[in-house]
């Protein structure tokens, strides 16, 4: 295989985490984060090169149309079934800087609400044209986009009767391993967000709402696909003299 | 937004983070189609299923064990990524670091034992940010449902003289804790490395 990681990390010290904004490992209404939640405290430190660089990986990576979920598990000339749309944002970090040629990687339930995973048992059919799956990497100005149908709500087995709202799993790479960040993306106007246990693990209101993707008329494209705008933002890094200089800051 | 910078400080107009949520059950279709079943997605290859190529520099070593929760039970629905120096300690897209080597891999923990493994090398050497060298380690983030912010931890390895200068293992303040951070064993290369969640031997997990 190619050498994947072209050129190194950005070096510099990472801003500490807010964690006031992220759930806590313990979270009781999300019963399985009981048993599986550290207990101590974490040990903190200063990142060294390890925590503060991280893979970077070439555009070879992403390969054509790994970013459109509607075709890229279909046979020729099929398409997934359900609503068609577009979800596009910018990857930020905390200082507001763009992450340009950065991985992001993606998965949900198809339009019923069914994952094509071998543990996924409930009752509504898997869509033989839908694999679930989907990467595309930001551009220069830390753009991403991928198109796909909007997932389905499922029932999961936490209390009798809990449902998912519909949502769909993020994945991103920065420029240090300790920005590394899976996250999950919902859809504004969804009646079931209010009841989700998963999302209500993040203590933090605006943090919640900020996990909330918004429709967006103006870039939806005309009969053809919804178009749905959920920026991400990583944690920021301390700037060194070097970086200030370069950015002509 | 752009922020000023000082010579002693920054002043920045900070983004909150964007909240971290569990990885859930099927965090294999995203990350490791091909594991999760999905044949022939992006090629059939699933991104940093190894790291290191034919003619890497170094120690050729498996990483290899399993995660355990608050009842003793394997994790049999985990995902570990791997990221550290190559056996000259560079990381790789530095000058002179090893182009064989990647220095990044993903692992699913098998869905029957349980077991991770990683075909990886020995590292070498990286620097403290005072200057100071740290111990051959590995660093190890770990996602699965139920986790809802991964988790990050380092592997040493046991029996390494260097670990006695280590400078993050002299902070870690109950002493006996940092068993918890070291691979055992090395025979034939390989190294055990069990992580508890919860528990007696609860393994130390990093806030950087």
């Amino acid at each position: 295989m190619r050498t994947m990681i072209k050129r190194p990390g950005a070096q510099g010290a990472l801003v500490q985490r807010d964690l006031s904004i992220h759930p806590p490992a313990h979270a009781p209404g999300y019963k399985t984060s009981v048993l599986r939640s550290p207990r101590l405290a974490p040990i903190s430190f200063d990142a060294s090169p390890t925590e503060a660089t991280g893979p970077i990986f070439g555009p070879d990576v992403v390969g054509p149309g790994d970013d459109d979920l509607l075709t890229n598990y279909a046979a020729p000339g099929e398409s997934a079934i359900g609503p068609r749309i577009v979800v596009m944002g910018r990857l930020l970090d905390g200082s507001g800087r763009p992450v340009p040629r950065a991985l992001i990687e993606v998965w949900q339930a198809n339009a019923g609400g069914r994952y094509r995973h071998k543990r996924d048992g409930y009752l509504a059919p898997l869509d033989p044209n839908f694999g679930g799956c989907g990467r595309c990497m930001t551009d220069d100005d830390g753009w991403y986009s991928f198109r796909t149908v909007q997932p389905g709500a499922y029932p999961w087995p936490n209390r009798a009767n809990d449902w998912r709202p519909a949502h769909i799993h993020i994945s991103v790479f920065g420029e240090a391993f300790a920005q590394r960040l899976i996250t999950q993306m919902y859809f504004e106007g969804d009646p079931l967000i209010p009841h989700c246990p998963i999302l209500h693990t993040v203590p933090d209101a605006a943090a919640v709402d900020r996990l909330v993707a918004r429709f967006d008329k103006s870039a939806t494209i005309p009969m053809d696909a919804c178009t749905w705008r959920f920026d991400i933002v990583l944690r920021g890094r301390r700037q060194t003299p070097f970086e200030n200089r370069m950015e002509g800051l | 937004m752009q922020g000023r910078s000082h010579p002693w400080a920054n002043a920045l107009g900070w983004l909150p983070e964007t909240a971290s949520q569990t990885g859930g059950p099927y965090v294999h279709i995203g990350c490791v189609p091909s594991f999760a079943g999905l044949e022939g997605m992006y090629g059939g290859r699933d991104l940093g299923a190894s790291c290191r190529r034919d003619g890497h520099v170094g120690e050729a070593i498996t990483v290899e064990g399993r995660v355990f929760d608050g009842t003793g039970a394997p994790l049999r629905d985990a995902l570990l990524e791997l990221w550290q120096a190559d056996a000259n300690g560079r990381f790789a897209g530095e000058d002179g670091s090893d182009p064989a080597f990647d220095g990044w891999s993903r692992q699913p923990t098998d869905g029957e034992t349980g077991l991770y493994r990683f075909e990886t090398v020995r590292p070498g050497r990286v620097v403290w940010p005072d200057g100071r060298m740290q111990a051959p380690h590995i660093g190890l983030w770990i996602v699965a449902r139920g986790i809802n912010v991964g988790l990050y931890t380092r592997v040493y390895f046991e029996g390494d003289p260097a670990n006695e200068e280590d400078p993050l293992l002299a902070r870690v303040e109950h002493g006996e804790r940092r068993a918890t951070l070291m691979a055992r064993g090395g025979e034939d290369d390989v190294w055990r490395f069990d992580i508890h969640l919860q528990g007696p031997k609860e393994t130390v997990f990093f806030d950087v």
